[in-house]
């Protein structure tokens, strides 16, 4: 936690988190917003019928969920870096813990490690209660700078 | 159901039909089911602009590939198991090697290729017309009988495939 603040105060945060949501129509396709406290960045997957993937118990798409913490990452590296540019996955890995139920989503990002070209990534996801988790991911992400051409 | 039953076009459609189109997020995406054989399963899904990751470049978001290879494994699990269980998957690692190209078509390959009393083991492979030059690889596990709630229409899916295979 420390070392976020201490991030986030050598790096000021871009103005508006939105704008990079809104460059990104997946994630308005997936109903997320971003509910921002200070430096505390949570998203928020607000739950519609077309997150559903089991329509039987109902739970949300494990999909939708690993795309959720994905984008949750995404938008942590957004806030701590400063960074415009939209960050490349390499990869991620998802521990799905708990069945989605339907309701919201709530996800929170902490940088494990930035190197110069490479972070890695944790990322949790919850409803109800915090300490009980309905998915938790680490993935790398390749860093950018805004003026750097497409690879 | 018979240990190695034969996917007709017929029976695709239908499986089709109960694993895809009553799954709400999976018509979201435009999820299909391409062709499908014991344990394998190959899903498209088109390209769409609401799928997009980033508007300046029209590249579809990864996450549209996790949920597509996410769903491929389910399906490629339920066509491996000798009888109808609800799954859950475990955990799904994937990588992602390229960006994919705006306007094709994203099929997703998955093969579930070892099952035990618990787990099942699946990996799948992302990609636009070549399975060899990959956007995206994964690799994942489920467990079997993760609750009781078994999918009811994979249930009647299941039930017409083994009626169609024995009559």
């Amino acid at each position: 936690m420390s070392e976020l603040k201490t991030n986030a105060i050598k790096n000021p945060p871009p103005a508006d988190l939105n704008r990079f949501l809104e460059a990104m129509p997946y994630a308005q396709f997936l109903n997320i917003s971003i509910d921002q406290k200070g430096n505390e960045i949570t998203t928020v997957m607000g739950f519609k019928d077309t997150l559903i993937g089991n329509p039987v118990l109902p739970a949300l798409h494990g999909g939708a969920i690993g795309a959720f913490m994905e984008i949750t990452a995404m938008i942590q590296l957004a806030f701590e870096t400063g960074i415009t540019a939209i960050p490349k996955p390499i990869g991620i890995t998802i521990d799905y813990l708990r069945s989605g139920k339907p309701v919201d989503l709530y996800g929170r990002a902490h940088i494990t490690k930035q190197g110069r070209r490479v972070a890695t990534v944790h990322a949790e996801a919850w409803q109800e209660d915090r300490s009980r988790p309905v998915a938790a991911a680490h993935g790398h992400f390749l860093l950018k700078a805004a003026d750097e051409a497409d690879a | 159901m018979p240990s190695d039953f034969e996917l007709t076009p017929d029976n695709i459609q239908m499986m089709k039909d109960v694993l895809i189109q009553h799954v709400p997020h999976a018509r979201a995406l435009g999820l299909t089911i391409k062709d499908a054989k014991r344990g394998e399963a190959w899903l498209t899904v088109p390209y769409d602009k609401r799928l997009i990751g980033n508007v300046e470049t029209g590249v579809i978001h990864g996450g549209v590939i996790t949920a597509m290879l996410d769903n491929a494994c389910g399906v490629a699990v339920q066509l491996a198991l000798p009888e109808r269980v609800s799954i859950a998957t475990l955990d799904l690692r994937i990588d992602y090697m390229k960006p994919a190209t705006p306007g094709e078509t994203l099929t997703g390959h998955a093969h579930c290729y070892k099952v035990t009393r618990n787990i099942a083991f699946v990996r799948g492979t992302a990609y636009h017309t070549d399975p060899t030059d990959p956007i995206a690889t994964c690799v994942g596990t489920f467990m079997l009988a993760a609750n009781r709630a078994i999918p009811l229409e994979h249930a009647a899916a299941m039930e017409l495939l083994k009626n169609k295979q024995e009559g």
